[in-house]
């Protein structure tokens, strides 16, 4: 497909695909952080991870409304503000749900899967009386919405680049928390022995409280950003939701590091194939990709080696 | 005296009289209703059948607001026949079995006289078995990929060659375009119509299709696309996306650097109610081909944007599919008043060759035997307020469902 | 003779819960219900099917599959191509440019029947495909888990990806499968007018009475050695395994059961309803019905139907009544019922106050294998057993 081309031409779309690969790994990665810290560290199945993603979404898309009526001014930049906002109401909505629901279910996870499922029915159906069935579009400032030119034949989207950014911070920051502060010890040890974390001192029903916050708290934050390059309705969360959860099952649950290998690996395969051949075909096949890799390894890229 | 319909909705008991006083003592019960429908002496039931909630509620909820609007506008004119028009509205709940168990409810249960509904083809090709077993009338809205044509079934929105022939045609001609890139969402009615305008580009605008791609429905990542468009440098890209992946598609074409000033893009997928979700902004210049758009200068139009927005509020927009709604119940209307009767058979036979003036889209007429509609076609350029420039108009033109040579 | 019908319907009790569903389906339903009514309740029984048979994958086998919608889909398609072949025949298609194909396949230029398609002009062939295409499309994938070892959360996700493949390949391959549309239009069976309203009270009958045989057939495989091994595998998987049992076997057909229980609730849908679409095989509905089976109770067969019904019933009321506030209610429903009922309707029989009323709890069977006591105090015995299915389970303790 390349015959009557320029080098040139070549070498800047082998550039930008490297960026659209780069900008859809960075998509699923923010997709599934949130949950690998749910799923991975708790074992609660969240179906009704989509709608915190939702909730991050209309976070942004309140904060434009409120910007463009009353602060003109801050249109630049009330986006960074729309980020916050996400996470702080998708942090307090699952403090809630962990509070009111969860807690009562962490010995039966697949139960959770069932009441979270009910969850995202009421969440989505919150979203259409609160914010009408239509789809809604956030006023994004100027300087997000357009592309940096690099050469002549290179263009390189700034909300991809955004993505980028926000998903590098973003997994710095979780790496941080889960491994390099005294949060994160609480956590780690309370994920591999409840019990002698409970008599180590540690609050255990408060730590699983914060994770599973957290957890909604970065979903909004990833729902937030994906007002740059996606839907804004009650049902756009859900379609994110089968693939968060191959990404994180197929890095392995536990492991941070197997969420953003599997992220990476199957944004390149799918990015690669909807290059090559069409773009339904390429999602089956990766797909299926995965499932074979799963049947191999069946606890994932990166499994930990945890002996019960 | 059916040219001023819309005088009517202004001097009401005038209107009465001028219409012929059609009160239901002329026409007895017995008389019009001769197979059991819900008809009283002064009332007369439909049903409303659309997904209020789920996936499609998006799309839908217009045109439910379009259908109370102009049953509400009806009564206050006095009703059909003299009979005040009741509704019952059910949720199709954006499931097909439920679309199909609600049409038979409405239809089995209920007896109502006529339903407007429906807005996937799916769901259309759900109802249609009910509708022509149980011998019901539908009102179907949206524009769709044609073949298919029912005694049960008004096509109220244009089929596929209506409205992508003329498209096709005025961007060869206004932008010299030969090269196009078809791209739709994975689906019937984007393939239908991809293959329609393919046929037409090769065999009848001499040009050629330089790619054509199909995504999933609510496929969010574009950007691979996105490049082997930018490898191709097709003159046109002709897109047929649909539902949320519209969002994410205009959004990261904007993204990429693809806007109007140096591509042109023809969509027959977004109308105002899409673009709420897409924001003008990012596809602000791109050329959209519909039978109706909601700036269209005409008295008609003003009446019924004027009438929508004080019944659901300044807020609202008026898409293609949000009018062609509107239009079931008047046709239904008149075509009740041609026959003289409710009755399934007569009205299905009445429709045929039925004019109504007072659309907002302008004149329209229900093809003689074919039950969709004569309509012209108009390309709009989208602005950033999310509202169309509208910067060209057809000829009326004519439905042909079963396209010979594009098939 | 007497242990075989013993194995059949159990206890007297479990006899008698037996008798008052097959009285309930055949006798109350078809007299009270106008057709309208007992079509609609004919609908919500095939989906019964496909939860008694996840009572026995998962509340029996500790399998929980978000895919049984695929083999619902695959029975369905496999009775929707048969029927559809019936209705193009090369009269009623005069109008298409090749006439006695399928209305789609001549819209996408398809000018012959593929040929996946031509034995499906064999009624006996479809029968056979019924039963057959969804049971090995079960084994094969069982045999790729459960060899492997895979289960739990990742069995879940795993087969819910499966289905989400298989939808996007039969909207993409619409020529082939008619799309996003389905196969629709379907008229008759051999001749028989299936839309006609005897055709629908007989065709609700052969349901019902196809339901309760799976029952039976469910009863019969739960009180046998199977049985038995699936409820010890489901408390302690590692056990069985070092007693020399090749647990995997067990799983791969306990599932393939449930495969082709959901298969035959398919193509009665496609009987009763006239359509077959893609929407069935995705993720959406197979999660629905797994909350069937979760709200019947789900270790109890005949609770799944009851659980199926209530449920169906609660959609079709609430979405009468308040069309914008239904999926409230629905998910109030769910999560009420995890939180409250973890053992569904089933639970509720068996609570203490019930039980004086009804004698013996219909869920003998169970108490007999003496896995599952009905009268431990402990309330969630079912979903104590559920952690078997924690993410770290495959591994085991042998490892």
């Amino acid at each position: 497909m390349f015959e009557g081309y320029t080098a040139s031409e070549i070498g800047a779309i082998f550039a930008m695909q490297g960026f659209a690969g780069l900008s859809l790994f960075c998509v699923f990665l923010l997709m599934a952080l949130g949950l690998a810290i749910i799923f991975g560290q708790m074992q609660v199945i969240n179906m009704a991870h989509g709608e915190f993603l939702t909730i991050g979404a209309y976070s942004t898309y309140l904060m434009s409304v409120v910007a463009e009526k009353h602060a003109p001014w801050l249109m630049d930049y009330y986006f960074f503000l729309a980020i916050a906002l996400g996470f702080v109401v998708a942090f307090a909505i699952g403090w809630l749900v962990e509070f009111s629901l969860i807690r009562f279910l962490y010995k039966r996870p697949l139960d959770t899967l069932l009441a979270t499922w009910g969850l995202s029915l009421i969440m989505q159906q919150g979203f259409r009386s609160m914010f009408g069935a239509r789809e809604v579009s956030p006023t994004l400032p100027e300087w997000l919405l357009g592309s940096w030119q690099l050469s002549d034949t290179i263009e390189i989207p700034i909300n991809g680049l955004l993505v980028v950014g926000v998903t590098a911070v973003l997994t710095l920051a979780v790496f941080f928390l889960l491994f390099r502060s005294r949060w994160g010890l609480k956590v780690r040890a309370t994920t591999q022995n409840r019990v002698m974390a409970e008599a180590a001192g540690i609050n255990t029903a408060r730590v699983d409280r914060n994770t599973f916050a957290l957890g909604c708290g970065i979903a909004g934050v990833a729902g937030a950003v994906f007002t740059t390059i996606a839907s804004t309705g009650p049902t756009s969360g859900s379609l994110y939701i089968v693939d968060t959860f191959l990404v994180v099952v197929f890095g392995g649950a536990a492991s941070l590091f197997g969420t953003i290998a599997s992220a990476f690996s199957i944004a390149q395969a799918q990015s690669i194939l909807e290059f090559f051949i069409n773009g339904s075909m390429a999602k089956v096949i990766t797909l299926a990709i995965v499932i074979g890799i799963l049947m191999l390894r069946p606890e994932g890229l990166f499994a930990s080696r945890v002996r019960k | 005296m059916r040219r001023h319909i819309h005088l009517r909705w202004l001097a009401l008991a005038a209107a009465l009289a001028l219409a012929g006083g059609a009160t239901a003592a002329d026409y007895p019960t017995a008389e019009v209703n001769t197979t059991g429908l819900a008809v009283t002496d002064d009332a007369v039931t439909v049903g409303i059948l659309h997904s209020v909630t789920g996936t499609m509620a998006i799309s839908e909820s217009g045109s439910v607001e379009a259908e109370k609007l102009a049953i509400k506008q009806i009564n206050d004119m006095g009703g059909v026949l003299g009979r005040k028009i009741e509704i019952i509205q059910e949720d199709g709940a954006s499931d097909w079995p439920t679309f199909a168990e609600k049409a038979r409810k409405l239809l089995v249960n209920d007896k109502v006289a006529a339903v407007m509904g429906c807005w996937t083809s799916a769901s259309r090709k759900a109802v249609l078995p009910v509708f022509e077993k149980e011998n019901g009338m539908l009102y179907y809205p949206t524009f769709y990929e044609g073949l298919e044509q029912s005694k049960n079934v008004i096509y109220t929105g244009q089929e596929a060659t209506q409205q992508i022939l003329a498209g096709l045609d005025w961007v060869a001609k206004e932008k010299g375009a030969k090269t196009f890139y078809l791209i739709g969402s994975d689906y019937i009615w984007p393939r239908t119509s991809n293959k329609i305008a393919r046929k037409h580009i090769e065999n009848v605008l001499g040009g050629k299709v330089v790619g054509e791609e199909y995504y999933p429905l609510g496929h969010t990542n574009f950007g691979s696309l996105i490049n082997k468009i930018k490898l191709k440098k097709p003159d046109v890209i002709y897109s047929i996306v649909v539902g949320g992946s519209n969002v994410s598609w205009y959004k990261q074409l904007k993204a990429a650097g693809i806007t109007s000033d140096k591509w042109t893009l023809l969509t027959i997928s977004v109308t105002e109610d899409e673009l709420l979700g897409i924001g003008g902004e990012n596809a602000e210049g791109f050329y959209a081909a519909m039978k109706y758009f909601q700036s269209l200068d005409n008295e008609n139009n003003k009446k019924f944007v004027a009438a929508f927005k004080e019944m659901w509020g300044d807020d609202s927009v008026i898409g293609d599919v949000t009018q062609a709604a509107y239009l079931g119940p008047w046709l239904w209307k008149l075509a009740v008043e041609k026959a003289g009767s409710f009755d399934i058979d007569k009205i299905a036979v009445a429709s045929n060759g039925i004019e109504f003036t007072g659309a907002p889209e302008g004149y329209v007429r229900i093809h003689d035997s074919n039950h969709h509609l004569w309509s012209k076609t108009r390309i709009g350029r989208i602005k950033k307020d999310g509202q169309f420039d509208v910067i060209y108009e057809s000829d009326l033109v004519e439905p042909n469902p079963f396209p010979e040579g594009y098939q | 003779m007497i242990t075989l019908t013993r194995r059949l319907v159990g206890s007297r009790s479990d006899l008698a819960a037996l008798l008052v569903l097959a009285a309930v389906l055949l006798v109350v339903m078809p007299l009270t219900l106008d057709i309208f009514r007992l079509n609609l309740v004919g609908k919500y029984l095939t989906y019964a099917f496909v939860a008694v048979g996840l009572v026995l994958c998962w509340g029996y086998g500790g399998i929980l599959s978000l895919g049984q919608g695929i083999f619902f889909g695959l029975g369905g398609y496999c009775m929707a191509m048969f029927l559809k072949l019936e209705a193009s025949d090369p009269v009623t298609t005069a109008i298409q440019s090749t006439p006695g194909i399928p209305d789609f396949m001549d819209w996408n230029q398809l000018t012959e029947l593929p040929w996946f398609w031509v034995p499906f002009e064999s009624f006996a062939f479809t029968l056979f495909a019924i039963l057959a295409v969804p049971t090995l499309f079960a084994f094969l994938i069982g045999v790729a888990m459960f060899k492997r070892r895979v289960t739990g959360v990742y069995f879940a996700i795993i087969t819910q990806s499966v289905a989400a493949i298989l939808t996007i390949l039969i909207i993409g391959q619409q020529g082939l499968t008619g799309g996003v549309n389905g196969i629709t239009d379907l008229r008759t069976l051999l001749g028989w007018d299936i839309r006609s309203d005897g055709a629908k009270y007989l065709l609700y009958f052969l349901n019902a009475a196809l339901l309760l045989a799976c029952i039976v057939a469910g009863r019969y495989i739960l009180s046998g050695k199977v049985g038995k091994l699936l409820l010890a595998l489901k408390d302690k998987e590692d056990r069985v395994r070092f007693s020399g049992y090749d647990v995997s076997n067990f799983k791969i057909f306990v599932f393939c059961v449930a495969a082709l229980f959901s298969a035959i609730g398919g193509a009665m849908f496609t009987l009763q309803v006239g359509f077959m679409s893609p929407s069935f095989v995705g993720i959406v509905p197979s999660i629905e019905m797994v909350i069937f089976a979760a709200v019947g109770g789900r270790v109890s067969l005949i609770g799944a139907v009851y659980g199926t019904l209530l449920v169906n019933y609660g959609k079709t009321a609430f979405s009468e009544s308040f069309p914008e506030l239904w999926l409230f209610l629905m998910g109030a429903l769910f999560i009420g019922v995890v939180m409250a009922f973890p053992d569904g309707l089933a639970g509720l029989i068996r609570s203490e106050r019930l039980r004086r009323v009804f004698g013996r709890p219909p869920l003998a069977a169970v108490t007999r294998t003496g896995a599952l006591a009905a009268r431990d105090p402990a309330p969630p015995a079912a979903s104590a057993s559920a952690d078997a299915a924690l993410p770290h389970a495959p591994t085991g303790t042998d490892r």
